[in-house]
This record gives structure tokens, sequence and C-alpha cells, in this order.
């Protein structure tokens, strides 16, 4: 079939039209496409590149070294080694789990680590690795590394971990950080704990916490779609921790630690005139080291159901009564209160009775110390004498007193979880028990029992208190600061507290000598310490009920078991002219305070005062 | 037949002093420089997407060299020998389509090659020729616009390989050819009525499309397509990442090789179906009019060689051909940005690969031939 001509022009006409109408819609789909470009290019050019800068730039924290912490001499007693861990890349392992399995006879973990391991990875980035085991020791690192090739996205990676080098002997002193928990995650501020997995928990890592973490780096990283880092587009390098000198000398420490030997109880030292804590320990104690990467359960249960309770601060925590140490501050608030001459004498029967009550408030001494001034009383610490003197101040002016040396509220040291004990009075009664005051209870408060209950670090403060001429420094711990690369430690200042007003020297001169007889008398109640001291000790010591013996019973120490024994307790200062430490022990359950808790302190004192130059 | 191409043997011999050296050796020029601009920009592009890597960029090159081989060798059989073997080039590839469910070589999840001996062939690939070139032949054994039974003849030519193709499955390919289809169908003069009824009766068989042909991924992508923020980090990731490859690149680009979402290697596929994105990112909206300029004009030069052409055959090849080309250039286009469904066909002339280059230079080819083997009238 042949085409006519009309037929061809007719084709090529229409064809023309046809192939000029698909120009138009060239034309037109370019400039959809032109109108689409313009619109991702240049008017969401902004938005898009944000988008590509969040793809490829990453930021990385670099963490900070934490601040190391030494004694008074520079004694290390918290610093930073190098371990080994074992670190898992979920998103470059295909078979968790297979490979979990595989791990296991080459370096053993425990089910505690492997649910550790699964709740942290949850938390973080599938791109990041996770810790299952830390502190690998040198067989399991070599073991490890001859397989390596076998385990793709495992890997030991080398990392900073806290250790304490003393372990038990600065644990309740010094604290411990571990892996930062939920609640204070909730907390703290997440700029400054960049890169970091770990806080303070207790002690001085907690209360110093700011000084010692640091400032963490930033480093803006390039990286690739892998998360693999290309180059670095910028830096700030991490500022280190500061570190940290304490008022502490840790031969002191050591010394407390090996007198107190199997004895639970505490020791605190102050130097009096500045409020320097030199010693300070809690026995028995534990190794802090275990608590950075957390602890075992296993292990954590057996610490903390021990009857020995080693997690328990005492210097801190344990609010024990004063018992008969506080008698020279009481004996002190009746001399400036005129409640008293020192010339005075009472008659001790071995026990006293109110006007128009029965109850008989017994002596320790059960014939009585007879004729007794206030020198004899505290020599002898003579129950007797202080009922006297206690019934006839009343509650409100031996409160007044004994408040100005900080009894009944923390003392503000330096350091986290301080308890406050208790001295009592017609308010606090009121406020805590709901009952009014009774004077009976007026005479248990006279001879540091009852409701008074106080820290050994509250204490040894207010006997520093009353060897520094009642003036009150505020005892601290934070001896000096050092920044990193700076070559002058920063010395921290004294800072005095209030200065308990004196009224008469005379009075607070009889008080010091008294206590120096308690050492150094015939009769003292610490004469053993005091015979060979090559210095003068002034001191009391102090023995205070665990156990409330029945009116007409008697305290018979073989038949009680020794949980309801006696605490010994034993504060002192020396040397007695010119007080360079201030002490106070105790000896939870340990009987009698002058046999058991006064040598603990001689040896303190001793090494302090004979073997080092202060 | 036999006097058309006297005449025109006589008409060349008359004329032989006359025409340029290009026309005799068959050559469109102006197509020839376009072809020749855009592989350049191509390899220029790639060079940067494939991450420097000089082994890629030597076998793109020898790739564009085959390629230019192929167009010269094409350009010079003149078009009625291509329309007496279209019937048996058909054939041949229907056979082929057939033959690839039950003896084909599958690759990532798609039969799509058949092995001959020693070489791999992709049938689909060869279609996009032999449909376009069969309806046209088909078509002007009458003249225009067709009658109905033979439009429907046509129809079913077109349709029965497009459904073959899509089995595979290769939704690219078998659009790409569905549309090749149409468009000789458009340029043949059917009534707009027609038209829209075509039209009609394909957005009625999408639903079936859905159900019978698409692959749970396909459908995955269409979904994606939607909705890519539904799945940023599967199906979706893609176009998320091309998206921000050519947004952030912005009026004037990052520079070429300093492209961040390519470099880096966010962009997925960044040197095969999503080179444009890497363009984009590196060159911005500058480059992009640029290579937009180069397609234009390269699908005009070949829309004009249809107006020039004259007869039948080679009217309705070489608008087909060409508007498979603007096919192609638009569909990449319209996917890396985000407008259409990622349904995986390359970047014309620009992606790296060599099939689908081969077989747009033999239709290239072909346009050149159409071109240059026309009587030239005294005028």
């Amino acid at each position: 079939m042949i085409p006519t001509l009309k037929d061809h022009h007719f084709e090529a006409k229409m064809f023309r039209n046809r192939v000029v109408i698909a120009m138009g819609v060239v034309l037109f789909m370019v400039l959809v496409l032109i109108v689409r470009v313009f619109n991702l290019q240049v008017i969401q050019h902004d938005h898009f590149t944000t988008l590509s800068n969040d793809n490829r730039v990453h930021t990385v924290s670099l963490s900070p070294p934490r601040g190391n912490i030494y004694d008074r001499n520079g004694i290390l007693l918290a610093n930073n080694r190098t371990t080994f861990r074992l670190e898992l890349t979920p998103n470059k392992i295909s078979d968790l789990e297979g490979t979990l399995e595989r791990i296991s006879p080459l370096i053993s973990y425990s089910t505690e680590d492997l649910e550790r391991f699964h709740k942290e990875r949850k938390r973080v980035h599938k791109f990041d690795s996770v810790p299952l085991r830390f502190s690998l020791d040198e067989e399991e690192v070599a073991r490890f590394e001859v397989n390596r090739h076998k385990f793709p996205g495992v890997a030991i990676r080398d990392h900073q971990t806290r250790h304490y080098p003393l372990h038990n002997l600065t644990a309740h002193l010094v604290g411990y950080i571990g892996r930062i928990n939920e609640e204070e995650l909730q907390r703290i501020d997440p700029v400054q704990y960049r890169g970091t997995e770990y806080i303070g928990k207790t002690g001085i890592e907690h209360y110093y916490e700011d000084i010692l973490r640091g400032t963490p780096g930033v480093r803006q990283v390039e990286s690739n779609v892998l998360g693999r880092a290309i180059r670095i587009l910028e830096e700030t390098k991490p500022t280190p921790g500061d570190d940290l000198f304490l008022t502490v000398d840790s031969r002191l420490q050591s010394i407390a630690d090996e007198a107190m030997g199997q004895y639970r109880g505490a020791v605190v030292a102050i130097h009096p005139k500045t409020g320097e804590v030199l010693a300070m320990l809690s026995k028995p104690s534990f190794n802090a080291n275990l608590f950075i990467n957390g602890i075992s359960r296993n292990a954590y249960q057996e610490l903390r159901n021990s009857k020995e309770r080693p997690l328990f601060n005492r210097f801190l925590r344990g609010q024990y009564p004063p018992g008969s140490t506080v008698k020279p501050l009481m004996a002190l608030a009746g001399l400036e209160t005129k409640h008293v001459h020192a010339d005075e004498s009472t008659f001790c029967r071995g026990w006293y009775q109110i006007k128009g009550y029965k109850h008989k408030y017994r002596d320790w001494k059960k014939r009585g110390h007879g004729d007794t001034d206030l020198d004899k009383a505290i020599v002898e610490s003579c129950d007797v004498y202080f009922y006297t003197l206690a019934y006839r101040m009343g509650i409100d002016a031996i409160h007044q007193y004994l408040e100005q040396f900080g009894f009944g509220k923390q003392t503000g040291t330096d350091i986290t979880g301080e308890q406050p004990g208790v001295l009592p009075s017609r308010h606090w009664k009121e406020a805590n028990l709901e009952q009014p005051w009774y004077p009976g209870e007026t005479l248990s408060v006279g001879i540091g029992q009852g409701f008074f209950t106080t820290t050994p670090l509250q204490l040894s403060s207010a006997i520093a208190t009353l060897a520094n001429q009642g003036q009150r420094m505020q005892p601290h711990l934070l001896y000096a600061i050092q920044g990193a690369g700076v070559n002058n430690p920063q010395i921290q200042p004294y800072r005095p507290l209030n200065q308990v007003p004196i009224k008469n020297q005379a009075n607070w001169d009889q008080i010091h000598e008294s206590m120096r007889r308690v050492v150094h008398s015939r009769r003292g109640t610490a004469k053993k310490v005091g015979r060979k001291s090559p210095y003068q000790i002034a001191g009391k010591t102090g023995t205070a009920q665990v156990y409330t013996i029945k009116q007409g019973d008697k305290y018979d120490e073989a038949s009680l078991p020794e949980h309801l024994l006696d605490h010994a307790l034993f504060v002192a200062f020396a040397p007695h002219e010119d007080p360079e430490i201030a002490i106070a022990v105790i000896v939870e359950n340990g009987g009698h305070g002058g046999s058991v808790a006064a040598p603990i302190a001689k040896q303190v004192m001793d090494k302090y005062l004979l073997e080092t130059a202060g | 037949m036999s006097s058309f191409s006297a005449l025109e043997s006589r008409g060349v011999d008359h004329t032989q002093r006359k025409i340029p050296l290009a026309f005799r050796l068959h050559i469109d020029l102006p197509l020839l420089a376009g072809l020749f601009v855009l592989s350049m920009l191509g390899l220029f592009v790639l060079y940067s997407a494939s991450g420097e890597d000089p082994e890629m960029l030597t076998r793109q090159i020898t790739r564009i060299a085959v390629a230019f081989t192929v167009l010269f060798v094409v350009a010079q059989t003149p078009p009625h020998w291509l329309k007496i073997i279209t019937f048996w080039l058909f054939v041949i590839g229907l056979v082929m389509l057939i033959a690839v469910p039950m003896v084909g070589e599958s690759h990532k999840g798609a039969q799509r090659w058949l092995s001959l001996g020693v070489v791999l062939v992709q049938p689909s690939e060869m279609m996009k020729l032999i449909i376009p070139m069969m309806v046209a032949a088909y078509l002007s054994e009458q003249h225009l616009p067709p009658e109905p039974k033979r439009l429907l003849i046509a129809t079913v030519i077109i349709i029965f390989p497009v459904l073959l193709i899509a089995k595979q499955p290769d939704l690219g390919t078998s659009l790409l050819i569905a549309s090749a289809g149409f468009f000789v169908l458009f340029m043949a003069g059917i009534s707009w009525k027609i038209i829209a009824g075509l039209v009609a009766s394909a957005a009625a068989l999408l639903p079936l499309f859905w159900h019978y042909l698409m692959k749970s991924y396909q459908k995955q992508r269409v979904l994606t397509f939607l909705d890519p923020e539904s799945d940023p980090r599967g199906a979706g990731y893609h176009i998320i990442q091309s998206k921000i490859a050519i947004g952030s690149g912005g009026g004037f680009g990052k520079g070429w090789l300093n492209g961040t979402q390519s470099q880096l290697e966010f962009l997925p596929e960044r040197h095969t179906d999503f080179i444009f994105a890497v363009l984009a990112e590196e060159l911005g909206f500058i480059g992009v009019l640029f290579i937009f300029a180069i397609y234009l004009f390269i699908i005009l030069r070949g829309l004009i060689i249809a107006i020039e052409a004259q007869e039948t055959y080679t009217r309705l090849l070489a608008g087909g051909i060409t508007m498979i080309f603007f096919t192609y250039f638009f569909v990449n286009v319209g996917m890396v940005t985000g407008l259409l469904p990622v349904v995986g066909l390359p970047l014309p002339m620009v992606s790296y690969g060599g099939t689908s280059m081969v077989t747009l230079m033999a239709a290239f080819g072909i346009l050149m031939s159409i071109q240059t083997h026309r009587r030239l009238l005294n005028k």
C-alpha cells in the first residue's frame, strides 16, 4: 500500500504536531526537575546542610584524667592506673550470643557481668563498644590476643581505672568512685560528664568531685558512614582534674589502724590550732578498689551483712554517747557559769538521788569517792559530782554551754554524710519525742549518757576546741589543691569558727590541769599511758553504756554478751602546755576507756609528736 | 520499497560533492558533540563518585570508547535495513525473554541474564530498542494515524514483553519500555481519546500490578517514596541521603571531590544510580543546570531529527528513541531527587556501567543513521 502524496503531507504535519507536543512535554518536565532541584538546593539548602553536617561531624568526648589524692606528705592515696578491659561492639558482631559463648573459655565472666553488659548495651549507640569484663590480668590479655582474629568486634582496650594504694586504710576517708548510676544520671550536668563513666560516690571522692573530675575535652571528628574517624576538625583538650593533698598523715592513719587491731571503732586526730584532721579511721574497713567497676553481688552482700559492719563509717556517722569524756567540758561549764567553784566538794556515797524521787543514780564506783572536789571528780571520773553539777545547772544551761563546742550539729567537715549527733534540750525532746523534759534526764546528760550522742569527729573537734583555749577551728581534710602542670600547691587556709568566751582563764587552766592529772597522777583513770610518756598528755577516759542496767542489778562484764559491753572512749590532747594534737578514740564494746582506748590514742600521739616533725 | 532505496542511493550519489564530511560518515555533529560533552562530564563526576579510583575510570573510558564505536557502526547502517531485520530481532528478543525464567542467570534476586556460551546478555536491555523499532515498523506499514485493529496489535506487542520483564523482576526497564512504546503510539498520532483510554487502563492495571507482579521490596520502595521518614535507616535511607547530598550542595556545590555525602560514603549507589546526587552536591545548582542543558540539547536534537525524517518508520523510530532517552533521564533524576519512587534506572551516559550505555549509543547510532540517510532534495 503506497501512501499518496496527500496522505504523506498530512502525516508529516500530524507528526510534526505530535513532536512539538512532545517537546512541550519534555520542556515542562525538565522545568519540574529544575524547580525540584532549586527547592532542594536553594530554598532548603540550610536544612540539608545541617543534616549533612549531622551526618559527617561527630563529637567525641575526651575524658579528663581524674586528679590524684595525696596525704599531707605526698603519699599517694588515690591515683589512676592503666588496666585492661574486654569490650564488645555489638554493631560489628553478627552473632552476639555465639560470640559471648565462645569468649567464656578464654576470659571468664559472671552472669552479673553479662547482665550489666546487656543493660549498658541498650543505653548506648550501637556503634559504641560496651565493656564486658574489667581489670583483666596479664594471662587473660595474652590468651585473648592469641585468638583475637576469631573475634571481630571484640577488643581489649586499656583504660584508666581508679586505684587506692592503701586499700582498707583510707576507704572511709577517701571514699571511692563508681560507675554513674541511673539516679546520678538524672542529677549530673551531662556536659561535665561527657566521656566519663565514673563519679565520686563517697568520702573525699564525692565531696571534691568537681575539683577532682576536671573538664572534659571535645573533639569534632569527621567520620564516614561506618563511623570511622577520617580527620579531626577541631579539638579542645580536656583539663585534668586537680590533685588534692589531704591534711591526713597516712602514717598516723596506719598506726591507728594497727593499734585498733581487731577492735571496732573510730580514731579521729585533729590539729587543735588549725582544725586539720591528721587521722581519721573507721574500723573495720573494706577494700575500696572493689567498688570501682561494680562489686560482685556476693562480695557486696558479705560486706553488708557482716556483723562487724565494715561499710559503716563510724567516725562520720557513728553516734555514740560521749560518756565521761564530756566531764571536763561539764566542769568547765560549771566553773564558767559559776554554778560551781573548783574548791567546792561534794560527798559521793556511790549514788545520787533527786529530792522526792526514789530512783538512785549510780556512780561507777559502788563504794563512792567520798569527798570530791572538781579536780578529783575529773581525775577519778566521779559520776555523783557531775550528777550534782548537772542538776544544779539544769538542762538549758548545759545545752547552751556545750553547744558552743559543736555538739548536736554537723561539724561541716569537707566530707559527705556526716551525722549531727544529739545534744539534748527541752526543745529537742519536744520536737523529736513529743515529751516534756524530766529532771532525771539532765543527770544522764551530765555524765554523757542518756539522749546525748556524738560522732567521733564531733568529739575530737570539741576536745581540740578545749585544747585551743576555746577557739573552735573548722575541722577540715583538704590541705592543698594542685592544678595539673602547676608546681606550687595552693594551700587551703584555716577557718576559725566561734570562740567559746573565756570568763576566767583560771577555769580553763584548771580543767587542762585536771585532764593532765587523769593521765599523769597516781589516781588518774588513764595513768597507765602516762607513766613513761616523755610529753605531758591531757586526757579523759570514758565508758559509754550500751546496755541499761536495771535498778538494783549490777554490771557484770563477764556475763554480758560482747555486743552489749560498754564502749571504751578516750579523748586527749598533747603536749599539755602547747597542744599539737587532739584525739578521740572510740572502741565499740571495748570495756574501759583507760585500759583499751587510751593506749590506742597514745600510740598515735607518740607517732605524731615523737617521730614526725608535725 | 526497492524504489525508495534506489532513489535514496541516487540522491546520495548525486550530491556527494556538496555534502559535508560528517554527513558522508553518517555522523550528526550536534548530537555527537552533545553526547561527547555529556560523557566527559560523566567521567569527571564519576572520578569523584568512585573515590578517585583510576581503575574504575579506565573501565568506564573503555566502555565509552566501545559505545561510540557501536554508535558509529550502527550509524552506517541504512534505516531500511534495520526495518527489515526488526521483525526477526523482535522474535529473537521475545524468545530470549521467555527463556530467561527457565534457563536464565540470577543476580541479586532478579533473573535478567541469559548465558549465550561466552557472553551474558540481558534480553530486557535489547528490548528497549527492539520494541520501539517493532512498533514503528508495524505501524509504518500503513499511513498514520493507525486504525484501531493495528493499534490493538501494537499495544499487545508492547504489553507482552513488558509483562515478561516486569516478572523478572525489572520494574524500571519494563516501565521504560512501556513508555517507549507509548511514545511511539503517541507520535503515530493516536487520538487523544485513545490516549486517555490507555492512561485510564494503565491506572486501572496498577492495583493488579501491585498484587501480582511487584515483589515486596518493590512495594516497600513505593511506600518509602510516599513516606521516606518512616524507615530512615532501612528502605528510606537511600532517598534521605540523596536529598541531603543534593540539598547541601547549594547553589555552587561543595567543590569537585569535596562532597561529604559522597566521599564519606553516606550516599549509597553513588557511582551508579545515584550519581546525579554526587554531581548536585559537588557542583551545585549551577552544575545541575549545566547537565540539564546538555540533556535538553540532545533530546531536542533527537526530536528535530524525528521531524526532519522523511518516512513513517524513521519518524516514529527517531521520536521513540529520543523519548526513551528522555524517560531515562527524567526517571533517574526524578527518583534521585525524591520526586519518583526508586526504580533502579541509571543516569544515561553518566552512571557507571556498560550495558545501558551501549544500548543508548546504538540508539543514537540509529538516530544518526536516520538523519544522514535522508534523500537530500535540491533546493
